[in-house]
């Protein structure tokens, strides 16, 4: 401190000094003030304007109409159908139980129901509502918004459900659609996937076809407060369906070809030899996809999951069986290719011997040649040939006529079985091929595992000379298709024998094509499941042969094949063909296919959706009988 | 001031500029309020106009307070909202709970709010009771530090950061017009610099994340940031030009919190945009500059003082509140005098006019003064 004493003229100056200090400190922070404000509101005007409307305006999203699903005559496979529905706000659930049960009387709701929603419930995330009932009767919901003040949390809405027309016989093809998981969630933290109503695919078509099928959301833009009240609705926000996919199936192909298989477990492909597209794609029996999509009931699922033909299973993609004798076309070609001449005779006695081992056929053929050990399905033939020829150039002809192959469809998963030959042997179990691997091979057995797909695709291209390749969507990119690199004139040796199979007295003659003028060609196959002692038909069902054809037609000018199994069905000839002969009456003659279906369903006890549905009647009284 | 025939003396001469400016200060308060409100004059703004109108009527009252009387009264007022800050705090403390007011009948009388123009009278009074050689010396500090900090101190335990911080740099501000020497103030403002990461290190954890909500609002834009977050929505989505009159989403909605209160000015510049908040800013900046002129004409040392101390008070009140709402300064509870709602501040502000209104008036017409110390 200074010691200099200070006058009143020395403490006026500091006054009006620190007067001007402090003012200008005034004055720069009024300066601070403004410029601030000028920020805020001019450089920062559009980064908060954002914000601001985007407090102000909510949206409450509605999920975008799902695209269609169409077959390739523009005939419906999958739609929407506008529908009521009830869901539930967990949150905002006041009296959980009195609500249920209010909602079960007013919906009749049965115990199965209630079930799913109260799993559904407990799993819930609380703001993320859950579907009461899809589907509601007009009715039922008028009754249910008269007493809505009560029910606290209960959401009435209308909305939109998926419908397939063909109800099973599509099942495995397009899959079904089902709301969205806590993981699918967890993957997108897309809002549109807690949206009640908002499904997606989960199966089939539905699960690959997903980004073009979904569409955008669209919704009612509203003005809310920060408390979530409304004030006041704003122009909707349109939304924007999915695009409608046009398939290559025939929807009224795929329907007939299901309902013809009756009660059996069975798989079909049907192609359009000139471009591939599948014109079918059955797998039966199956699950109705309609109850899928709105979520099952368990007493259904119970049932799908017990019955040993396997609804659940798509056959088609999944299904895995040994090629039978429908190996037998690709491997003439494959002897022909190596210079085996044809003509030349082979007695077959029934038999062969191979090592320590004899292999016995079905029957002693006495004399053939590669014609007539295809019209006759003679195993010693092609076990004799094919000990004289070389395995691996034989095995690689059936693999590139299509066994063992895996397609590029737009399938989840696919299947694709196996082809074996020496080297892959040699990777896969570290041995040497042996002669009876030839002879298990070259009749479709051993390590042959083939799915329905290849049963069509074989035939296309066998019967069309080009490397076919099968498609699903009829839109999609067309891959220009290539010859086969085999001499047309062995191909034409095959079809001739493949023609006499159901012409001449070959082993399907029962299955001729009830039309003038077109022929079909085929080849059976009889897929051994159980040992080689119990061939032949069974009487319990799963340790029966599975029954296979793969056919084209017409022989002469060839447009369609076809390629089926049954499973557990016994000889190919007798499960197999007759199935494949109807459907490919029906590409040529309606009327006259479906004429030869209605004898055989009244047979059946109705037509395939009457026997589903007193089926699952059943099942459910026999389920209620147990609980009681 | 306005010199005609017809208008009586006594109103012609009232101090008429500020009074206009007061009366568009709470004019565009009252606009406010009732766009806060939706659109109505209840709950807020009839009541506010009600007290706004009893204040401005005391205000001028007070102009014609002689300055020996306020002198006379200064340390006693200071005494008796001393002890009834005491009286909160021992409430407080026997009803285990923060406690700001006291309950006299129907009104609830807030004595910190009291204590800013108090300590303004008492420092200065003390200043000019203090002879002019020993201003640098110690004993010119610690009697005003007392003064100072023990009722900050009170205040600042009730809790009421806000106001303890208020009050202490409006006595600072007293304190450094008198003429404190320079390096305390310097020396102030090293220590609370070294002192400010020693503190944050010390803090607690809810404590050091207001620190860095402050820092960053947006990182907390659902907790404790959520104040300031919508407010900089609201100010910034106003613009130039303001959404319009009764326009505003943010407050109409809800989402600005305290639209009415605190964060009034947020409110106001939504709807009027840049605009709106300069000419408000530009109202305050005349009030203050009013009262600066008050005390650079006064010809005592007690008017001198206390008309800058009551002129900084109105400014921080300003500056913290807008600073506060503009994401400059953390929230402390800083009311815009005037313009948000609630009687404490509005009397406050209006007590501090009433007093800079009769020290204009006695250096104008010469009345009132106990001692003349002109200087040279």
């Amino acid at each position: 401190m200074k010691h200099q004493p200070i006058t009143p003229v020395q403490q006026s100056l500091t006054f009006s000094r620190r007067m001007m200090v402090f003012g200008g400190l005034e004055a720069s922070i009024g300066a601070l003030l403004v410029g601030r404000l000028g920020w805020l509101s001019i450089a920062e005007n559009e980064h908060y304007s954002l914000l601001s409307e985007s407090n102000r305006v909510q949206l409450i999203v509605v999920p975008p109409r799902r695209g269609w699903l169409v077959d390739r005559h523009g005939v419906p496979i999958a739609i929407n159908r506008s529908d009521f529905r009830v869901d539930l706000v967990p949150q905002q659930l006041e009296q959980p139980e009195q609500t249920l049960k209010s909602l079960a009387a007013l919906l009749s709701l049965d115990t199965d129901e209630m079930d799913r929603i109260l799993r559904d419930l407990k799993q819930s995330r609380g703001f993320q509502p859950v579907q009461v009932a899809e589907d509601v009767p007009y009715d039922r919901y008028a009754a249910l918004m008269v007493r809505l003040p009560e029910l606290p949390g209960v959401r009435p809405m209308r909305g939109f459900s998926r419908y397939y027309p063909q109800g099973p016989a599509v099942a495995h093809l397009v899959g079904y659609v089902g709301t969205p998981s806590a993981e699918e969630y967890d993957k997108t933290k897309d809002p549109l996937f807690l949206t009640p109503g908002f499904k997606i695919g989960k199966q089939g078509l539905e699960k690959t076809l997903e980004p073009y099928l979904r569409g955008t959301p669209g919704g009612q833009r509203i003005e809310v407060t920060a408390r979530g009240k409304l004030v006041k609705e704003l122009d909707p926000k349109p939304d924007r369906s999915g695009q409608t996919v046009q398939l290559t199936i025939d929807a009224g192909l795929q329907e007939y070809a299901a309902r013809r298989m009756g009660p059996e477990s069975a798989a079909l492909v049907a192609m359009e030899i000139a471009t591939g597209d599948m014109l079918a794609y059955v797998s039966m029996p199956a699950y109705d996809p309609n109850s899928f999509s709105q979520g099952i009931g368990r007493t259904e699922w119970k049932m799908l999951s017990e019955d040993n033909h396997i609804p659940l299973l798509n056959k088609v993609a999944q299904g895995l069986y040994p090629s039978g004798s429908t190996i037998k076309p690709a491997m003439a070609l494959g002897f022909l290719k190596q210079g085996l001449d044809p003509d030349q005779k082979f007695h077959c006695t029934g038999g062969v011997q191979i090592g320590n081992r004899y292999f016995r056929d079905d029957d002693a053929h006495g004399i053939v040649d590669m014609h007539s050990a295809i019209e006759h399905s003679c195993n010693a033939y092609f076990w004799a040939m094919g000990l004289k020829t070389d395995p691996q150039q034989t095995t690689e002809m059936v693999n590139y006529l299509g066994y063992g192959e895996e397609f590029d469809l737009p399938i989840p998963s696919q299947r694709f079985g196996t082809m074996p030959n020496p080297k892959w042997l040699e990777e896969k179990y570290h041995r040497e091929w042996q002669g009876y691997d030839t002879a298990n091979t070259s009749i479709g057995q051993g390590y042959v595992l083939i799915n329905p797909m290849q049963l069509a695709v074989m035939p296309s291209r066998i019967a069309s000379g080009n490397l076919v390749q099968p498609r699903l969507l009829l839109g999609g990119p067309r891959k220009p298709i290539k010859p086969l690199a085999i001499n047309p004139e062995h191909l034409d040796y095959v079809r001739k024998a493949m023609a006499a199979v159901v012409n001449g007295h070959g082993t399907a003659v029962a299955s001729k094509l009830p039309l003038d003028g077109i022929q079909m060609a085929g080849k059976t196959g009889t897929a051994q499941v159980h040992r080689l002692e119990t061939r032949g038909h069974q009487s319990t069902w799963a340790l029966r042969d599975h029954a296979l054809f793969i056919a084209f037609a017409p022989a002469d000018k060839p447009r369609y094949a076809i390629g089926c199994i049954v499973e557990h069905g016994g000889f190919g000839a007798s499960a197999a063909a007759p199935i494949v002969r109807d459907t490919m009456t029906y590409l040529f003659d309606k009327q006259k296919a479906l004429a030869a279906l209605a004898p055989l369903e009244a047979q059946w006890g109705g037509s395939l959706a009457e026997r589903n549905a007193r089926e699952l009647q059943q099942f459910k009284a026999a389920a209620r009988a147990n609980i009681a | 001031m306005i010199s005609s025939a017809i208008i009586p003396q006594p109103l012609a001469k009232l101090p008429w500029r500020l009074i206009f400016l007061t009366a568009i200060i709470a004019f565009i308060g009252l606009l406010t309020l009732y766009s806060a409100a939706g659109g109505s004059i209840q709950p807020w703004a009839l009541k506010q106009a009600i007290v706004f109108c009893i204040f401005l009527g005391v205000a001028v009252g007070m102009s014609w307070l002689k300055e020996s009387t306020i002198k006379g009264v200064a340390f006693p007022l200071y005494a008796l909202i001393f002890v009834a800050l005491v009286l909160v705090e021992l409430l407080g403390f026997v009803s285990k709970g923060a406690q700001r007011w006291l309950e006299l009948g129907p009104m609830k009388l807030q004595p910190s709010e009291f204590m800013k123009p108090a300590i303004v009278l008492v420092l200065a009074r003390f200043y000019e009771l203090l002879p002019t050689g020993v201003i640098r010396k110690w004993r010119a500090i610690w009697p005003a530090a007392l003064l100072l900090g023990i009722p900050a101190a009170l205040i600042m335990a009730q809790p009421d950061m806000g106001t303890a911080l208020m009050l202490i740099l409006i006595g600072g501000s007293v304190m450094f017009i008198a003429g404190l020497p320079w390096w305390l103030f310097a020396g102030a403002a090293g220590v609370l610099a070294a002192g400010a990461p020693l503190a944050f290190a010390l803090m607690h954890d809810y404590q050091r994340k207001r620190v860095f909500i402050f820092l960053n609002p947006e990182s907390d834009p659902l907790g404790a940031g959520y104040h300031v977050t919508q407010s900089k929505i609201a100010i910034g989505s106003g613009g130039i030009f303001g959404k319009g009159y009764l326009q505003g989403s943010q407050s109409h909605l809800d989402y600005l919190p305290e639209g009415h209160t605190d964060f009034v000015f947020a409110t106001m510049v939504e709807e009027w945009g840049l605009i709106g908040g300069v000419v408000l800013i530009f109202a305050f900046a005349l009030v203050i500059r009013w009262g600066m002129r008050v005390s650079a004409n006064a010809r005592t040392r007690f008017s001198q003082l206390a008309a800058a101390g009551l002129t900084a008070t109105i400014f921080f009140y300003v500056a913290i509140n807008l600073m506060m709402v503009m994401g400059l300064a953390p929230v402390v509870g800083v009311p815009l005098p005037l313009v948000s709602y609630g009687g404490s501040a509005v009397m406050t502000v209006m007590l501090c006019i009433g007093l800079l209104m009769s020290f204009e008036r006695q250096q104008r017409t010469g009345t009132g003064y106990s001692q003349l110390r002109i200087p040279a």
